[in-house]
Formats: C-alpha cells, sequence, structure tokens
C-alpha cells in the first residue's frame, strides 16, 4: 500500500478547492445577473412580471437545494440532452442564488422611502432611470453586507454538488479518503479548508454592517 | 384658455372616494393657496396634477396637453410642472448641485457643463450658490427645502405645485423658504400651494382654495375669503388658524 503524508493529502485537496472556489465564483456572479433581472421583474409595474418573479422565488427557496440538482442533472437527460456534472452544478447553483439575491435586494429597494420615487418621478425621470440614478445608489449600500453574507451560504452550497459527481472539495475529501483510509484527517482539512473560505466573508459581512451602522451619511 | 385646467376630477381609494369632481383653472402666472383640513384632499389634489396619482374620472390638462396616463404623456407633463414636498426629498447620496444637475441630464440630455451652470444658477436663486458642494444631511430642512426648490426649477417648469412645504421645518426657517416663494410668485410663476400658512396666502396669493370633504368648498381673493367667509365649515376652520 502506498503511504501518504498529510501533506499529499492536502495538496489534493487544495487542487480541488480551486474548483469549489470557480464554482462559488460562478454561482455568485451569475446567480447576481439573474438575480438582478429578477428584481426588476419582482418590482416591476406589469402584474404577470411580478407574478413570475414572485413564484420563481418561491420554489427556488421553497425546494432543497439538492432537488434542484438533481433535476438540472437527471431532468435534462430526459430529454435527451446529456448535461456534464459541471454544467448542472453551476445552471443549478446559479438559479438557486438569484432567488435568495433577488429577495435580498427587493427588501434593499423597499426600505427606501416613497419620497425618492416620488420625487424622482415628478422630476420627469422614467422607471429605470430612477432605478439607476436614485434607487439602487442608495439600495447598494444596505445590500453589501447581506449580499456578502449570502456569499457565504452559496460556498457552503457548492458541497452539495458532489453528489452528482463534480469534483470540488467535498467530493475530493471522499475520494481522498478512500485511497487513503483516513477520514479524520482528510474531512478535518476539508473542513477547515471551508471555514478559511467562510469565515472571512461572514466576517466582513459584518464588519461592513457595522460600518453602515455608524455612517449615518448617505454617502 | 387657462395654463392648467382641472374640469370633473374625481379620484377614489378603493370606495372612497377622495375627490368628488373637483373644476378649478389656473391662469399663468397665478398664485393659488389651497386650504383645508387634513384628510381633505389638498395633496391628493396635488398628486393628480403630477401624475403621481391616476385619476378616476374627469379630465386634467395642462398647457393645453392632456394628462394620460403613460409613461410618455407623463414625461412631458412634469417637464411642465415642478413639485416640492414636505419632506423635502432630496436625493440623499448626492450633493446639493449633483440634485440640481441630475434630472437635467438624465432626463433633459443636458450637457455637464450647462447642467452644472443651471444648477449654479438656482442655487444662486435660493440663495445656496455656496452649499453646492454640501450633501444634504450637511444642511438645515430650510436649506434642503430651498434646495429641493432650485432642484424643480432647474427643469424650467412653467408651474410649482407646492405640498405644505414649510410644515417639516421648525418655525424659525419657514421665513427663508416662503421667501424663495415670494421671489418667485414676484417673478410671474405659475404657484399651486397647499399651506397652514394664511398670513403668507393673505399677502401673495391672487386666488384661495378652500377644500372640504374632497370638494371646493368655496374659491375667491384672499380678502374676501378670509374677511367673509360665507360657509359655515370656512368660517370654522379660519377660526381655528
Ligand atoms: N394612497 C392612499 N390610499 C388610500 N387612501 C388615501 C391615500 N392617500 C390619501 N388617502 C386618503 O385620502 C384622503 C385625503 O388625503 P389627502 O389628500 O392626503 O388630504 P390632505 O392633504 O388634505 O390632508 C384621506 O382620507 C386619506 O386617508
Ligand atoms: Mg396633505
Amino acid at each position: 500500500m502506498i503511504e501518504f503524508s498529510t501533506w499529499d493529502i492536502l495538496r489534493n485537496l487544495l487542487l480541488a478547492t480551486r474548483w469549489t472556489i470557480l464554482l462559488s465564483l460562478v454561482s455568485f456572479v451569475g446567480g447576481g445577473a439573474v438575480g438582478l433581472l429578477l428584481l426588476f421583474l419582482r418590482i416591476s409595474k406589469r402584474k404577470a412580471a411580478r407574478a413570475f418573479a414572485k413564484y420563481y422565488i418561491e420554489l427556488f427557496q421553497g425546494t432543497p437545494l439538492l432537488m434542484q440538482l438533481f433535476l438540472a442533472f437527471f431532468g435534462l437527460g430526459l430529454f435527451g440532452i446529456d448535461v456534464p456534472a459541471w454544467l448542472a452544478a453551476g445552471l443549478a447553483l446559479v438559479l438557486w442564488t438569484a432567488s435568495f439575491l433577488a429577495e435580498i435586494w427587493r427588501g434593499c429597494v423597499e426600505s427606501i422611502a416613497r419620497g425618492q420615487w416620488e420625487a424622482s418621478a415628478s422630476l420627469g425621470m422614467g422607471r429605470l432611470q430612477q432605478m439607476r440614478y436614485v434607487i439602487l445608489p442608495q439600495a447598494l449600500k444596505i445590500a453589501v453586507p447581506p449580499t456578502v453574507g449570502f456569499s457565504v451560504q452559496v460556498v457552503k452550497g457548492t458541497a452539495l454538488t458532489s453528489i452528482i459527481g463534480f469534483v470540488e472539495l467535498s467530493k475530493a475529501g471522499t475520494v481522498v479518503t478512500n485511497a487513503t483510509f483516513q477520514p479524520f484527517t482528510v474531512y478535518g482539512l476539508v473542513a477547515l479548508i471551508y471555514f478559511a473560505l467562510c469565515w472571512p466573508l461572514s466576517k466582513s459581512s459584518q464588519i461592513l454592517e457595522r460600518k453602515l451602522n455608524v455612517a449615518h451619511r448617505n454617502h | 384658455m387657462s395654463l392648467i385646467e382641472i374640469t370633473e376630477v374625481r379620484k377614489s381609494y378603493g370606495t372612497n372616494e377622495v375627490l368628488k369632481g373637483i373644476n378649478l383653472d389656473v391662469e399663468p402666472g397665478e398664485v393659488i393657496a389651497i386650504i383645508g383640513k387634513s384628510g381633505s384632499g389638498k395633496s391628493t389634489l396635488l398628486r393628480c396634477i403630477n401624475g403621481l396619482e391616476t385619476i378616476t374620472q374627469g379630465s386634467i390638462s395642462v398647457a393645453g396637453a392632456q394628462l394620460i396616463d403613460d409613461e410618455v404623456h407623463l414625461k412631458a407633463l412634469r417637464l411642465k410642472v415642478g413639485m416640492i414636498f414636505q419632506q423635502f426629498n432630496l436625493f440623499p447620496h448626492l450633493t446639493a448641485g449633483g440634485n440640481v444637475m441630475l434630472s437635467q441630464s438624465v432626463v433633459k440630455k443636458t450637457a455637464k457643463a450647462e447642467a452644472e451652470a443651471m444648477a449654479r444658477k438656482m442655487l444662486d436663486r435660493v440663495g445656496l450658490g455656496h452649499k453646492f458642494e454640501a450633501y444634504p444631511d450637511e444642511l438645515s430642512g430650510g436649506q434642503q427645502q430651498r434646495v429641493a426648490i432650485a432642484r424643480a426649477l432647474a427643469m424650467q417648469p412653467i408651474a410649482l405645485l407646492c405640498d405644505e412645504i414649510t410644515s417639516a421645518l421648525d418655525p424659525e426657517l419657514v421665513a427663508e423658504v416662503l421667501a424663495v416663494v415670494r421671489e418667485l410668485a414676484a417673478e410671474g410663476m405659475t404657484l399651486l400651494m397647499v399651506t397652514h400658512e394664511m398670513k403668507f396666502a393673505r399677502d401673495v396669493c391672487s386666488r384661495v382654495v378652500f377644500m372640504h370633504q374632497g370638494r371646493v368648498h368655496e374659491i375667491g381673493r384672499p380678502e374676501e375669503v378670509f374677511a367673509n367667509p360665507k360657509t359655515p365649515e370656512l368660517q370654522q376652520f379660519l377660526g381655528m388658524h
């Protein structure tokens, strides 16, 4: 039997961590873009658009991420589309992330005083202009801490993709365990790496929130 | 033809009819004070003229153009009619200058240098030329309201709607805002203002509209309305003030 040093284990895990980070980034950026679109639909003047966004959000928040991954991976296969694990993982995580970010941001947009909408409307701005120049600049500041905070959930969410066979940190943990028979060391290291990724995020979310509360200034 | 023609305007919120057939024609250069108890529909009327609320029945036209509820028509209307609010509603993330420049650049696509020159001119006009770089939370309430007036003026409206613009101010700050309004009136700006400042209404306004339960209950020149209120409702209202 080949002997594995702790360094061998760590090195393999770190290599797989790249995929966890990449998947997290893709999910977060893609989810942010789709989330922004959903946000606009959710607060649109059109009833159908609002309803669509509302049901989308309820659907994706109301079902386990794992089921969404399964559906993306196996479901599309039913239509004869061969979905690689990375694609299913990315797709499901983007859509899932979008539903949460859209809802977080909607709360921020709605916390902006109604007078801001009225004043900008009375100056002749259209709805998109109001959003772009008046509402979002103010909402964005409020949105930063909860958005950064949610990124932790995204990182942890990527662990589920190991189940459909995407080789990221968790999956690598299982593979390495099977080869080394040192589950405690391996999963201990896996947990430490996740912690090293997530802790700075949640900490900075807290710091940002405190800063925002201290600064009464809106600029 | 009058500048603003309000004809048989009705507005309901659900089953609650707030405006019950308002008729009012405003001539260019008129300064009209709208007085009345809280809840009589004064704000709703102004908000309808600016298209912030859609009317249930009747018609409103400004400078010959009908108020129609779609974005193109609303925008055209709002370029003609500016509105000042009780709570100032300045954009807190922009400086005073930025507040006055924003809609010029965004709505009228005015070039930056030109918008800035206009903003300086309008801030000067309300006595705040030196506060161009100040953020709203660095200004007093009276100064914020004057910036709001400058912001509306920069769009070169033909009429201004003012909804209790001094009601949120500390008493010592009311005068500086009223002085600006007085000057606008003297320059011939058409003004519709909801106000509780009876002395100001008497001095500056060409007509006073007394609203009661969603109707124009009495209307006339301030000297008539204040000296000889005809209806018991107006007598009672004036007795309280
Ligand atoms: N957005 C709204 N929804 C429902 N009712 C409203 C709304 N705005 C105003 N009202 C009602 O309309 C009536 C007139 O209000 P308003 O025009 O604000 O009166 P005023 O400005 O004279 O105090 C009040 O009874 C108020 O409750
Ligand atoms: Mg009112």
